[in-house]
Parts: structure tokens; sequence; C-alpha cells
């Protein structure tokens, strides 16, 4: 059995999702011969540290009860300098103007000889050759697929599955806000303020919508895919981006009409990285609706391949989070 | 009928209207010149594509007054529209000049906007236009693209274009 060691930083929905998950698969992850052991949780008041392993169950209580988890003042990058372990879970949220703390903990975890899996896209639409560099440096694995499309997997499965081809271009549905904003707004006929509020009621939409509903979110995906798959050395700055706000009820229904939805697509190539809506055949597959995201992989020898699935929410998420794990310490 | 035509022009002054005069004549209605000044054939002339409507009957009296005045005549064909798509205008569709809109598009020869649907909602809100634009080839199509592009940027419209066209 072999016992891996790791930090939780950021327990909002998607470290809980990760915590939740590890508890949900420890006999399936003993089966395969690993023990994951949890040797401290952060938040953004302070950690929960114990190098015999915390127990996620009680974590996740006391997070619900009093809304943290802290019961040391202690960050981030400070868990990652003291505390022994080998990798470091990184589900802050993001922040795309500094790359916040996700940046520092991803840093800290790789000057320290840590393997770093995050959902955090931030800082890898800011500084991804830097972090992939430090972490090269270091001999750390680092590997981030829950950046993109949630549990839907397109990163791990273009370098890894697909292996051996050429990548043309990646077109897709990377947001699901904007989907299921654009997808209600064609079924009620409604403007995009009201469904806009009624995601925001559902929590399917933030308080702040700005970073979704702007394109912003999609294109800081987009930028890890350019960088990640396509190898190139992008940042937000590179990216074309138009959102959904100004998409009228009526010009969705006159698409329809003529058989299209209305979809906003993020697209990157080795020549372009464009987020816009467009305008995609009601039986194209990227016309999925609802929350979902989807990505068409259009490559040299396989031709175009389409994946489809959840693109938010903490278990799909800690999914992918769960399968870059397995990836590194599996077998 | 609506035809295209490449014609050749020697590389002397006063060609280009030698080349228009029998247009005149014919009362042939002239909608675009190309006049491709830095191109030459190997010939040494310089290639130009007209597009101009006429009647049937005229096509082949022009061609033959071209070439009386020294006007080589290449290719004559009908002026066939192969490209088409949809695209969807939203913003202030109307009031910053619907009909302006389309005569850049029209304007080229090479593409027309054939189809117009608009939804006006109210006075305060944005408006939604779905035009259908045909174009004679691939590369006249993405010409008046890039047209309705620089148009939208101008009229602050957001421009919906199909997800397989380079945008």
């Amino acid at each position: 059995m072999k016992t891996v060691c790791c930090s939780i930083l950021g327990f909002g929905a998607i470290g809980q999702g990760v915590a939740e998950v590890l508890l949900m698969k420890k006999e399936y992850l003993e089966s395969i011969g690993l023990e994951v052991k949890v040797v401290a949780v952060v938040d953004s008041k302070g950690a929960t540290v114990n190098p015999q392993g915390v127990d996620l169950a009680d974590c996740l209580t006391r997070k619900r009860i009093s809304g943290t988890v802290a019961l040391e003042n202690i960050t981030g990058v400070e868990v990652i300098r003291s505390v022994d372990h080998e990798l470091v879970i990184e589900t802050t949220p993001t922040n795309i103007k500094t790359g916040g703390a996700g940046l520092q903990n991803m840093l800290a975890a790789f000057q320290t000889g840590k393997d770093v899996i995050t959902s955090n896209k931030g800082p890898l639409a800011l500084n991804y050759r830097e972090l992939v560099e430090t972490a090269k440096a270091a001999g750390s694995n680092f590997r981030f697929e829950a950046t993109v499309g949630g549990s839907m997997p397109v990163i791990n499965l273009v370098n890894e599955v697909l292996a051996g081809n050429k990548v043309k271009s990646i077109k897709g549905i990377l947001n699901g806000t904007c989907n299921y904003i654009l997808t209600r707004m064609l079924e009620e006929r409604a403007s995009y303020t009201d469904i806009l509020a009624e995601s925001m009621q559902l929590g399917i939409a933030e308080a702040d919508p700005k970073y979704d509903v702007e394109g912003i979110d999609t294109a800081c995906k987009l930028v890890i895919l350019a960088n990640a798959i396509f190898g190139l050395n992008a940042t937000y700055r590179d990216v074309e981006v138009t959102g959904i706000t100004k998409v009228t009820p009526e010009a969705l229904e006159m698409a329809y009409e003529r058989g299209h939805v209305i979809k906003l697509i993020g697209e990157v190539s080795r020549e372009r990285i464009q987020v816009a809506p467009r305008l995609v055949p009601i039986n194209h597959p990227l016309a999925v609706g609802g929350t979902l995201n989807v990505a068409s992989v259009d490559t040299e020898l396989a031709g175009e391949i389409t994946v489809t699935g959840k693109g938010a929410g903490p278990i799909e998420t800690a999914s992918a989070i769960l399968s870059d794990l397995i990836a590194i310490y599996g077998n | 009928m609506r035809i295209s035509m490449d014609i050749e022009l020697k590389d002397v002054p006063g060609q280009m209207l030698l080349a228009l005069q029998p247009l005149s004549e014919c009362k042939a209605n002239l909608i675009t010149v190309l006049h491709h000044h830095q191109k030459r054939t190997p010939r040494k002339t310089v290639p130009v594509q007209l597009v101009l409507e006429t009647r049937p009957e005229s096509v082949e009296i022009i061609k033959a007054k071209l070439e009386e005045s020294g006007v080589r005549v290449v290719r004559v064909g009908e002026h066939r529209f192969r490209e088409s798509i949809n695209v969807v205008l939203i913003g202030h569709v109307v009031h910053t000049g619907i009909q302006d809109t389309i005569d850049e598009i029209d304007k080229t020869g090479f593409a027309e906007v054939v189809d117009l649907s608009l939804s006006m909602p109210g006075i305060n809100l944005l408006s939604s236009a779905l035009i259908k634009i045909d174009a004679v080839g691939k590369e006249d199509l993405q010409t008046a693209l890039n047209i309705l592009k620089e148009v939208s940027a101008k009229k602050d419209l957001l421009m919906v274009l199909p997800i397989d066209i380079q945008a």
C-alpha cells in the first residue's frame, strides 16, 4: 500500500467536494493500493493540521456549522513549508488579476518539491509558463484537468488518450452558467436579465456573474488549453472575448426558426483564441443544453472527437481531481 | 441577368474608359469593377474583373465591342452565388442605419444581403436582425463578413456568426 500525504488548500465548494470524494472512494483507492492521508485542510480563516491525518468527516461538519475548518491560524503557504507531505490539492478561488493565494500556494509547493493538482484557473491563465517550469525544475507533477470543463475530460483526453495526434483546434461550451442562461432564454422567450436573476436564485450564476457572462471564465480555460495542448505561451490578454450580455430572446428565436441555437463558444487553435456567441446548428454535437459543457477536439488522425459532461459542481470537479491523483500515484 | 467578366487592359492610359464605353452603349448596369493595378498577366496586361447587369442578348455584343477596341475578354460567366450564410446582429440595428449596413455588403458586387428578419421589441431595447448573405465564392463571403465586422464594430452591434465560419 502506498500512502500519499496531501493537503487540501481551499475548503469552499470544490475543496469540500474533494473531501467527500476521498471519503466516498477510500475503499476503492485502497483496492488499487493507495491510501490518501490528508494532513492539512486550509481555508481563508486558517487550518486544521494533523500529521497523522485529519478527520475529513469532522472537517466537513465543522465547516458546515461554523463556516470554517480553522483550528490554527496558519496559511496555505505556511502549511506547505512546515507540514511534511507530498501532494497539494489546490482548490482556492480563482483570481484572474493577480493569481491570488493559488499562485503563491502552487509556487511554494513546487519550491518544496511537492506535486500539485488544482482546479484553480487563475494562476494557470496568468502564469502558466512560470508554473510549469518551476514544477519541472523541482521534478514535481503538476496536473489540472479540473480547471477546464469540470468533470469533462479534455486535457488528459488529448495529452494521454489521444497521444500522438496533432490537434488542429478545440471548440466548445466551457461555461455552464452561460449555457444555462442561453438555453432558458430560448425556452422561456425571456430576457437576459430575467434568466440571469433565475440563475442566481438557483445558485447557477454567482452573485457577481461578470466573470461567467462576459466570457472571462471561458477565456481562462482556453488559455490553459492553448498552453497545455498547443504548447503556446498565451495569457488571458491574448484572447478575443465577447460575452452573452447582449444576446436577446428575439435573436435566439430567429436563429432557432432557421435551425440554429446561439451558444457561447470558446475556440482555440495555434492561430487564434476566441470566445464569442456563435450560431450552432440544432443537430450539431456542440448544441447541448442546460448547464452542460462540451468540447470538440479536431485531430489529425482521429478526426473530430466530442466529449460532453457537467462543467461545474463540487463532486463533478472533484472527480477530475481524483483522476489526476490516480494518474500520478496509481500503479 | 447578372454576369461577371474578366478582361485584360493594356498598361497605358485611357484603357479603362475604352473598356467601359461598350457597356454604356449597351445600357449595361455596372455593379463592380475590380482593377488589379498591382498585378500583371504574362502578357503584361492588367487584369480587371467586372460584374454587370444586362439583357442576355447584349452579352455577346458587349464582348465583341470590347474585343474590337483591343480589350481582351478572358472569361464571361453568369454571376452565381454559391455560398450562403446567416448572421445575427444585435444592438441598435435600425437606428444605426440598417440600409447602410446592407448597402456596404451589396455594393461589393460579389455578395448580397438576400433576406432580413428584424425584431424591435421596444424603443429602449436592443433590436435583433437575422440576415442572410449570399456570395459568389468562399473568399468573397469572407471579405463580405470582414466588411460586416467593421460596420458592426463602428455601430456597436454584436455580430453572431455560424460556428464553422472564421470570425
